[in-house]
């Protein structure tokens, strides 16, 4: 069902020859506050690529740039220098095929769950009937069914980050970039959250931006984790997860997945970043 | 219901305790009226088809300087809100007349204006501007980030921000600003029929102080509160309604805490 709904492969002709190259490139991207003796460098020559299709999880501890990354790829802040594109053309504002997930779920008070869903379709100006069909069916893929019309303040924590997922979802972006989402949910709750994500993609086939504090949730859900240093701001080492998919939340207990989380608490280590600063 | 019944037998009480006290102390009724006399001005009042005349006069002045002075105050909020260099260039006028007590306003508004209701419209609106227009600045800058972010990602335009977010985001405090603004401007068109008129229930009080009618005052004092609860009632039903959504309004109303007294 849910390649009917979130698929891609049917709207896009040139597809194929895309697939193979990568869908963002970042190219010695760096950032800096302020001018002068004052400035701050909150991102340094950052720069990666990330292949269509794929989802990529960014780590590091609080002050590396992470969120800072991720705004400069969602176009709300330029970068000082060097570049991001996205499927070929470069990042210089916001752009419509980009859809993004925030650290708190930020729904509109005054919109229902399928109000909420809607906005970027309003705000895009999309086919209301058409975008009403797939909203109805995004609702239906994270279970959301029979609350279509409640009002955010009669969801639970977990259920308000859904809707802020499918969201970003509804408009077809060829990107998701998501900045923590699940943060400030419990333990229980996250978990399950993590596993639902996972299925989601499984289904949209999105490029995916993963941004997270949490090493374990990065190797669960990612096929690569980038990990970033702080003060200032760069990649550290990218490590390739080689688990197979779908992957159920027993594998957190297996020794391979053990042994990746400990090589980037490592890595995360060797950096010497904890504290806070930008983020 | 038992805590109603205990309710209106307080209120029983205290008229009943305030009708013994002024006749056992024979207060003069042009010092205190018992609350019978007070009762028979306002029957009287009603009969002589007196009151409503009066009541109808007011009532009007205050509601158009209801709706020009929050109308005015809602589109000079926006403004100010959205525009930097306006806000920069107003901002020495808007301190300074919030810090006067608009009412104080009333003699020269009469003297400009003159006797009838074009002063008191004015009074009204000039007294119930200021608690719209700084509610609807608060309001519209109230828009939380992550949501202003949200939007931008979007690529949605400055319009698109305003209507979808920035105007529903600033309606609990546009509310709370309308439901003060009724009051303020009842408040308004009474002290400038106070300062003169040739009718109102402000004109009316004069007149009975001069001829001592206190009993009379007391009626209109009643007639007053009656149509402040109805004209404040009336923002309030419309509140409930449009901000459904609104966990304040639902817990009800800590926003117009800060409502009454000019």
């Amino acid at each position: 069902m849910g390649d009917a709904v979130l698929g891609r492969q049917t709207d896009l002709p040139a597809s194929t020859e895309i697939a193979s190259q990568a869908a963002i490139a970042i190219n010695h991207l760096s950032l800096r506050y302020g001018t002068g003796p004052k400035a701050v460098t909150a991102l340094d020559d950052i720069g990666f690529s990330v292949r269509e299709g794929e989802f990529v999880s960014v780590v590091g501890p609080s002050g590396c740039g992470k969120s800072t990354l991720l705004k400069i790829l969602a176009g709300l802040l330029p970068p000082t220098s060097g570049s991001a594109s996205l499927n070929g053309t470069d990042i210089q504002g916001p752009r419509r095929d980009i859809g993004v997930v925030f650290q708190s779920p930020v729904l509109f008070p005054w919109r229902t769950v399928l109000g909420n869903v809607l906005l970027p379709a309003d705000v895009q100006g999309l086919d209301k009937a058409a975008m009403r069909t797939r909203a109805l069916d995004l609702v239906n893929l994270v279970g959301l069914t029979g609350f279509e019309d409640s009002y955010p303040r009669q969801l639970s924590g977990g259920m308000q980050q859904r809707v802020g997922i499918i969201r970003a979802l509804i408009h077809d972006p060829a990107l998701l970039l998501m900045d923590e989402p699940f943060g400030a949910l419990d333990a229980m709750t996250r978990e399950s959250m993590n596993v639902e994500l996972q299925r989601i993609w499984l289904e949209s086939k999105k490029t995916v931006l993963f941004i997270t504090h949490s090493t374990a949730e990065a190797v669960f859900l990612a096929d690569r984790v980038v990990v970033m240093t702080p003060r200032p701001g760069r990649i550290g080492d990218v490590f390739e997860v080689d688990l197979p998919r779908p992957r159920p939340l027993e594998v957190m207990n297996t020794e391979k997945f053990g042994t990746y989380v400990q090589r980037i608490r490592r890595a995360l280590n060797a950096t010497g970043g904890h504290g806070g600063g930008l983020d | 219901m038992i805590n109603f019944v205990l309710r209106l037998g307080l209120i029983g009480a205290v008229l009943g305790v305030w009708e013994w006290l002024v006749a056992f102390m024979q207060v003069p009724t042009y010092i205190l009226p018992p609350p019978t006399s007070i009762f028979r001005g306002l029957v009287n009042g009603f009969s002589s088809n007196l009151y409503p005349e009066h009541i109808m006069v007011t009532l009007s002045e205050t509601l158009l300087g209801f709706v020009f002075g929050t109308v005015l105050a809602f589109f000079l909020g926006t403004i100010v809100a959205l525009s930097k260099r306006v806000e920069y260039f107003l901002y020495p006028f808007i301190v300074m007349f919030q810090a006067m007590p608009k009412v104080a306003l009333a003699p020269l508004i009469v003297v400009w204006f003159g006797l009838g209701l074009t002063s008191k419209v004015i009074n009204a609106a000039l007294v119930a501007f200021f608690p719209l227009m700084v509610n609807t600045i608060v309001g519209l800058k109230s828009a939380d980030e992550d949501r202003i972010n949200l939007m931008r990602s979007l690529a949605a335009s400055k319009w698109q921000i305003f209507w979808m977010l920035r105007l529903p985001n600033a309606l609990p405090f546009i509310f709370a600003g309308l439901e003060i603004a009724m009051i303020f401007a009842l408040i308004g068109a009474i002290v400038a029929e106070f300062v003169g008129a040739e009718k109102g229930l402000g004109m009316l009080i004069q007149s009975m102080n001069i001829n001592m009618d206190v009993a009379g005052q007391f009626s209109i004092l009643l007639i007053l509160s009656m149509l402040g609860l109805l004209l404040n009632g009336t923002v309030t039903f419309i509140r409930r309604r449009v901000l459904f959504w609104d966990p304040a309004t639902q817990a009800d109303g800590k926003l117009n805490s800060d409502k009454g007294g000019v």
